[in-house]
């Protein structure tokens, strides 16, 4: 098919997935406002004056960045998988099966609609952060990468999940047994240089503390671990993500009977 | 040029059902034709592996010259699917369903939205363009389908039942405007467990029952075959005290009874015996269950060895 075609049929993914999340708004951009307001106010406000300092910075600064990645993470893969699997439970997924859509352009329109949900929530919780917090960008750039590879690579998580799932249990199993425990764990709230020196290997292996940190550095310009090799980390699982899921649409796992 | 050509198509689902067993199929194009079958023949499994939507396990399919294995695209573009469930957003507007529809064609918005217009005003749904498809009924929700599967402008219309739970008036109404975009050349396939509705509308008629064609021929011919037909005829006297011989016939009730008529025997006779009895045929009608009397036949044939007519009509 023609690449203006393509364009259009991505266009019109797009725009249903996002007409989606805004027609539904009251569950899908107000919760993360109010959760993460919760959080300023308990964690960085009560607690974290008690706290102090964390890496050099007020503890409310510090964990700014983390639960700002946390909503945007949380936002894009709830968004592809509750959406994908309805599609796939009404059945209105046929509608883009039996068009000529390439499988590519399914998973980037969808993926871009949950990017577009985890980005809005993002800047939604980033403007309650600066009520509470003198925020500053230490590398707009770096921020602008992470955020957006980050969103990418849960929103194809989100979809990976769809895929698989066979009840509605499905797609909230992995995101409260997997999602929040690795988010929690992932440095949000701490920082891992104050783990021992196991948990801090052990924490190194969760995904999440990489994207955290790299994300706090482009806030803060301080990270637990090195920038630049992080970021190639997120690129490279966001592409053997997409290929996963470009080859299980193709051999029409979860979709073609 | 052949709308559809299908050859030696098989399909085992997963759970080990064969749902087709070596199907072969040929449809014209502009023809207007009917999958009948009973359920669970394999009806929906053929139009799933021509839409793309159910991967076959052997066999080829060609739409429009195009094979689904190598120019799948090209062969998914000819076709408008009207399947057999209910598969849009329930919780989107009509007007989002069949722009979005057309959006995955590459229609441009702009363009789609004169489409969705026009197909919505002539399936009689343009006043509900605002409304989510959940608060449709039945019926309109089987013409938005339609109207979803022409925003593409395909060559060829695959319906699964389209007539399903629709009551008889928005029928004719489906009818009459199936007839004329046929007329206006588009091939149209539908399935149906109605004979009536088969034989009223095409030209050509396929008969599936479990994953096998049975027979694939004209109308015509097809219905020429029917060589025994049954009628209720309402009498002027008590049926108890009919008789008629040479005849297979039972009482319905009181004062109506049911022959069975062979085509070449003809039905002279019955009025001849009722008549020297002194009894009058007040009023006659065909029993319509001819679809089954079809099956029967087909079926018992089917037993004796699985044959294909080849004769097609145009
Ligand atoms: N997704 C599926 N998985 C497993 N078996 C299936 C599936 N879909 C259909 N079948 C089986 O395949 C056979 C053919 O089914 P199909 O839906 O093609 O029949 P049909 O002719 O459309 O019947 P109906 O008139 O009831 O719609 C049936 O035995 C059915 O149980
Ligand atoms: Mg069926």
């Amino acid at each position: 098919m023609s690449a203006s075609v393509n364009y259009i049929a991505l266009k019109s993914i797009v725009r249903k997935e996002c007409t989606r999340f805004l027609r539904i708004w009251v569950q899908t951009l107000v919760p993360p406002a109010i959760t993460t307001t919760l959080y300023f106010v308990i964690f960085g406000g009560l607690i974290g004056s008690r706290v102090g300092e964390m890496g050099g910075v007020s503890y409310m600064d510090y964990i700014v960045p983390g639960l700002i990645m946390m909503s945007v993470i949380t936002s894009s893969y709830s968004n592809v998988a509750s959406s994908f699997f309805s599609a796939k439970f009404q059945r209105n997924i046929e509608e883009l099966l039996v068009a000529p859509v390439p499988n590519y352009i399914i998973v980037l329109g969808y993926v871009i609609g949950g990017m577009c949900r985890g980005l809005l929530v993002g800047c939604v919780v980033t403007l309650v952060a600066f009520l509470f917090s003198d925020l500053h960008f230490h590398h707009v750039g770096i921020l602008v990468v992470v955020i957006l590879l980050t969103a990418m690579l849960f929103a194809l998580g989100g979809m990976f999940n769809a895929l698989f799932a066979k009840t509605f249990d499905d797609v909230s199993i992995i995101p409260t047994f997997v999602l929040t425990p690795l988010t929690y764990l992932g440095g949000v709230f701490y920082s891992i240089s104050l783990l021992p020196e196991v948990w801090q290997w052990v924490s190194k292996l969760n995904p999440i503390v990489y994207m955290v940190n790299t994300f706090r550095y482009g806030f803060l310009g301080i990270s637990d671990i090195p920038v630049a090799p992080s970021i190639a980390m997120l690129i490279a699982m966001t592409i053997v993500l997409f290929m996963v899921i470009l080859n299980m649409l193709k051999r029409g796992v979860g979709i073609r009977s | 040029m052949k709308a559809i050509e299908i050859q030696g198509l098989t399909k085992t689902y997963a759970n080990g059902v064969e749902a087709l067993k070596g199907i072969d199929l040929v449809v014209e194009q502009g023809d207007f034709y009917a999958l009948l079958g009973p359920n669970g023949a394999g009806k929906s499994t053929t139009i799933g592996v021509l839409s793309s939507l159910v991967t076959k396990s052997q066999g080829s399919v060609e739409i429009f010259g195009h094979s689904i294995d190598t120019a799948l695209e090209a062969a998914k573009s000819c076709i408008g699917l009207v399947p057999q469930e209910f598969n849009f957003n329930q919780f989107e507007t009509l007007l989002q369903i069949v722009v979005n529809q057309a959006g995955y064609y590459g229609v441009p918005r702009k363009e789609a939205i004169k489409r969705a217009e026009k197909y919505l005003t002539q399936l009689e749904l343009w006043d509900k363009r605002n409304h989510r498809a959940r608060e449709l009924s039945g019926g309109m929700k089987r013409r938005l389908m339609i109207a979803r599967a022409l925003m593409h402008e395909p060559q060829m219309l695959i319906l699964d039942e389209p007539t399903a739970g629709v009551d008889i008036e928005i029928r004719r109404g489906m009818w009459d405007f199936l007839r004329t975009i046929n007329q206006q050349g588009k091939t149209i396939i539908l399935t149906t467990h109605y004979l009536e509705e088969a034989e009223l509308l095409c030209r050509n008629i396929g008969i599936i029952n479990k994953g096998q064609i049975v027979t694939n021929t004209s109308m015509k011919a097809l219905l020429a075959t029917l060589n025994v037909e049954t009628f209720v005829l309402d009498l002027s006297a008590p049926s108890a005290d009919v008789q008629l011989t040479d005849f297979d016939w039972r009482v319905v009730n009181d004062s109506s009874i049911e022959v069975d008529v062979a085509k070449e025997k003809g039905m002279n006779s019955v009025f001849a015996q009722l008549d020297a009895q002194g009894i009058q045929v007040l009023s006659m009608r065909n029993k319509a269950n001819r679809l089954e009397e079809l099956f029967v036949a087909m079926m018992g044939e089917q037993a004796n060895q699985p044959k294909t007519t080849e004769e097609q009509g145009a």
